[in-house]
């Protein structure tokens, strides 16, 4: 019945992009686990492993266009929500090694040996059970979200100053989660995982399975994120998007709008975060970089924002980009995403996607909501 | 034990005479001759005479004689040592020498002891004032009771103050520590140790304190110790705060500029920590090419450069993207965030990712300690650019008519524009100006920091900070955020460390502006509201 009403929503474009998605799901395990290796169709495990983590990057992506391409929060923090996502899972794979680590110590994970610590801390407590360590994974970041976003809302800071604050609040976890103290690993983080849920990691067909896994959640992000954009509420999002004040005085409780969906979006970028470690095997306090956040952002500005399917589009984009140059020519990687950063907002400031469907559209004018994310001069933000 | 008193008194007399007469060589001749006769007595006498005669070879000898390495020629009475690898050398002229049958001068532990006696009085008696102070600091230090009658001989016949000091501080450890000193003596010391002050001092108060039976002594070293305790850490408070000044004075040189791009045009430029880069390595270029002949004028050469290539740099930003973005300031945020990567590359393509080597000219090294305080002169010298640019700005922004069109930009860009201000005109030179004084920022900074392409980097998140604490309204704003965000951060670090003190300003400022969402100082009237 909900999914019912959820595909009636669909415009074509979404569909096509689940329809591609679950297509990919069955298709890539397929390819990469039952065809012989001299196959032209046969795709390599390390390409399973890297098409498996852009998913993570594009599930990131439509979170952070869900609040920055409908409401207008532009989060430079959402790093922040994804590693935190990641540290939950981490310790999870971490307490599944058990007595095959170093120092054999069938309770302490290598590092709290090492560190001569006797017993296991409270924040580690439960993680050895997967149910609570998944729910671990969207009450972390949803609640740093929630105490966040509540300050943040309800005193109005918003525009450029919200944009910063975010930015502070991920480079401050940055900092703390570098110290050994801290309990999380220090600067090493957690890696070393062997297994999950008894099926070990490093094997072709978990990679596979884990890309398939990627795909039906990020597909299960795009139907709730669609949900709530075309839903009434999502109509009000877009409102507080082109005018706050305005939809402030008709009596809307802006905050309480903002403050939803920015915990539905920290929350979706948790379980990127989560399905993420798994596949590269590694989770460390530069994934709370301030850097990796504004390059999240680009991401969703190169697809197009306030379109969902544009921002898991250039999350893939860029990042394929990103593998490439970093191993063709490393000296340019970061003049190429410069020069993305500076022309794509110059140029392109609906995106790529953006770009397409106007085209189509050539006679219909550009969407009213659209138009108008250029607020009126005069409006100091 | 006789002997020994007897040695001393000796010794003391010899250096009451040396004390006065300059180095004799027939002092040396006639203790060298002494230690020919190979007898204690004669030996303790010439061991006297060789301290006070002040030869250069004497403290040679002396070690020779205690280690057993001395030797005479029963022939010649001539004397010889050799030194700790078997080298033979000519007492008298410490030539090297070489003789075929030698004796041993023998030594017992009485004229060992006069010998160590007299060794450390011969330091204790050096020509130079500073030797001698660190003489007495090292008697200080070690609290030797044997050293005692040196001292007080020493000190009876200082003449200059400073040294006077240390040997009574070192008499005053002495007596402290030593069980046979009196009461009176005792109170004495504890009064100067407390006049000293500083951390040996307090720990040797501490174990004076814990080791008296209760009495007057322990009373006096307790509260000497309190008053010690109290005093240090009123010296280490004003130290903190005057890292925390310095730390002040550099975030003020890297926010100002953004506080003011901020402020006119409302967009915070992301590649501003980069212009402080440029500024840094317009250093390291004027010192590679100036001559070394004026190389102290390196960094007066380097400020108005700096300012005009990181001015230009940032003239050229705002003409070629940001006037595109106007009204768009979440755009302007990611394009110059962009703009700074670029920067970035560009500068460890052309330099090198390793950091460059900025010298210090030579007025701005060296330090000076004023009572407790360690200040160097480096730091100094920031705090005052930083009070420079400061009071420069606020002259440029309340005197001139381009100011005060900034100003009237700042406050409502549309009546500013309707006025007949080219509001264009006014960003570009703002933009100007901000990044011009990052540069002056980043000759500063390449005197305390790496010049490496990530320099801003490291600057860019406490900058915003203080410009989010100060607010945008004014530039005592951010002189006030900068100097609560600097100090509070020194201020934390010696309770939390530096990584948590930085962590809890940053909730705190996340908390701060809960309750004033616009900063300190904010813009009042209409132009704030959205």
């Amino acid at each position: 019945m909900i999914a019912a009403r959820l595909f009636a929503r669909l415009d074509r474009l979404g569909a096509a992009f689940i329809l591609v998605l679950l297509a990919a799901a069955f298709v890539v395990p397929v390819l990469a686990l039952a065809l012989p290796r001299q196959s032209p169709l046969f795709i390599p495990p390390y390409v399973v492993a890297l098409l498996g983590k852009y998913l993570c990057y594009a599930m990131l992506a439509l979170a952070l266009d869900l609040v920055w391409g409908y409401c207008g929060i532009l989060s430079l923090g959402h790093g922040a929500f994804f590693a935190l996502g990641g540290y939950a899972m981490g310790m999870y794979l971490m307490r599944q090694i058990g007595a095959r680590g170093v120092y054999a110590n069938p309770l302490l994970p290598d590092f709290m040996v090492f560190l001569n610590w006797h017993s296991l801390p409270v924040a580690w407590w439960g993680f050895n059970f997967f149910p609570y360590a998944m729910m671990m994974v969207m009450l972390a970041p949803g609640v740093l979200a929630f105490a966040f976003g509540w300050f943040a809302f309800r005193s109005r800071v918003n525009g450029v100053y919200l944009s910063i604050i975010t930015q502070a609040m991920t480079y401050a976890l940055k900092l703390a989660f570098f110290r050994n103290d801290f309990g999380f690993g220090g600067n090493n983080g957690l890696t070393d995982f062997k297994d999950i849920l008894g099926i070990p990691l490093q094997t072709d067909a978990t990679r596979a399975g884990f890309f398939s896994l990627s795909a039906l959640f990020l597909i299960l992000a795009f139907l709730v994120a669609k949900a709530i954009v075309s839903s009434k509420y999502g109509k009000a999002l877009i409102a507080v998007r082109d005018a706050e004040s305005r939809i402030r005085f008709l009596g809307y409780r802006v905050e309480n709008y903002k403050l939803f969906v920015f915990v539905v979006s920290a929350v979706i970028a948790g379980i990127a975060g989560a399905l993420y470690v798994p596949q590269v095997g590694i989770i460390n306090p530069s994934e709370f970089d301030p850097a990796n956040s504004i390059e999240a952002v680009i991401w969703v500005a190169v697809g197009g924002r306030g379109t969902l399917v544009g921002a898991a589009l250039g999350a893939a984009l860029v990042n394929f980009a990103k593998t490439y140059f970093t191993g063709a020519l490393p000296e340019y990687w970061l003049f190429a995403l410069g020069a993305l950063f500076v022309l794509t907002t110059l140029f392109l400031p609906r995106g790529l996607l953006g770009l397409v469907l106007s085209r189509r559209e050539k006679p219909a004018a550009p969407p009213p909501a659209l138009k108008a994310i250029e607020p009126q001069p005069g409006a100091a933000e | 034990m006789l002997i020994r008193c007897f040695a001393t008194l000796l010794v003391l007399f010899c250096l009451a005479l040396a004390s006065n007469v300059p180095a004799r060589a027939d002092a040396l001749d006639s203790a060298l001759a002494r230690f020919a006769a190979d007898k204690f007595p004669e030996s303790e006498k010439a061991v006297g005479e060789l301290a006070a005669s002040g030869a250069p070879t004497a403290q040679k000898i002396l070690e020779a004689l205690s280690d057993n390495r001395l030797y005479f020629d029963p022939s010649s009475h001539r004397i010889y040592f050799k030194d700790v690898n078997g080298a033979l050398f000519d007492a008298r002229t410490g030539d090297k020498a070489s003789a075929p049958s030698l004796k041993k001068v023998r030594v017992n532990n009485g004229l060992r002891s006069a010998i160590d006696a007299a060794l450390g009085s011969m330091t204790l008696a050096a020509p130079d004032p500073d030797k001698r102070i660190a003489a007495a600091e090292a008697v200080f230090k070690s609290r030797d009771v044997k050293a005692l009658a040196n001292v007080e001989a020493a000190l009876a016949r200082e003449n200059d103050p400073r040294a006077a000091e240390a040997l009574r501080q070192a008499r005053a450890a002495i007596q402290l520590s030593s069980p046979e000193a009196s009461e009176a003596d005792r109170l004495a010391a504890i009064a100067v140790l407390k006049a000293r002050g500083d951390q040996d001092a307090q720990s040797m108060l501490d174990a004076a304190a814990q080791k008296e039976q209760a009495g007057p002594v322990r009373t006096a070293a307790q509260a000497a110790l309190s008053a010690i305790q109290f005093r240090l850490a009123l010296w280490s408070g004003a130290q903190n705060l005057w890292y925390g000044l310095s730390l002040s004075s550099v975030l003020l040189l890297a926010a100002i500029g953004l506080a003011i791009t901020f402020g006119v045009m409302g967009v915070i430029n992301m590649a501003h920590g980069e212009m402080v880069m440029l500024g840094a390595y317009t250093v390291f270029v004027v010192q590679s090419v100036l001559p070394p002949s004026l190389s102290e004028w390196s960094l007066a050469i380097s400020l108005p450069l700096a300012f005009l290539v990181a001015g230009f740099v940032g003239v050229l930003i705002e003409r070629l993207v940001i006037q595109f973005l106007y009204g768009r300031p979440l755009e302007t945020l990611l394009a110059t965030w962009g703009v700074s990567l670029i920067l970035q590359q560009a500068v460890r393509t052309a330099f090198g990712a390793n950091n460059r080597q900025v010298s210090a000219p030579h007025f701005m090294s060296g330090g000076a300690t004023v009572g407790g305080l360690e200040i160097t002169t480096g730091r100094l010298w920031i705090i005052c650019l930083a009070a420079i640019v400061f009071v420069a700005l606020q002259l440029v922004l309340r005197l001139t008519p381009f100011g005060l069109r900034m100003r009237a930009v700042t406050q409502n860009r549309r009546m500013a524009s309707a006025m007949g201000i080219s509001v264009g005109l006014i960003d570009m030179l703002a933009f100007a100006l901000g990044s011009g004084i990052a540069g002056i920022a980043g000759v500063a900074l390449s005197q305390i920091d790496n010049v490496s392409p990530n320099l801003g980097q490291g600057y860019i998140i406490d900058s915003f900070m203080v410009v989010v604490l100060g607010g945008v309204g004014n530039l005592w704003g951010t002189l006030l955020g900068a100097l609560t965000l600097g100090i509070a951060n020194k201020l934390l670090e010696p309770f939390a460390g530096a990584v948590l003190g930085k962590i809890a300003l940053l909730v705190f400022i996340i908390l701060f502006i809960q309750k004033r969402p616009r900063g300190l100082f904010a813009l009042k009237g209409r132009a704030v509201e959205a």
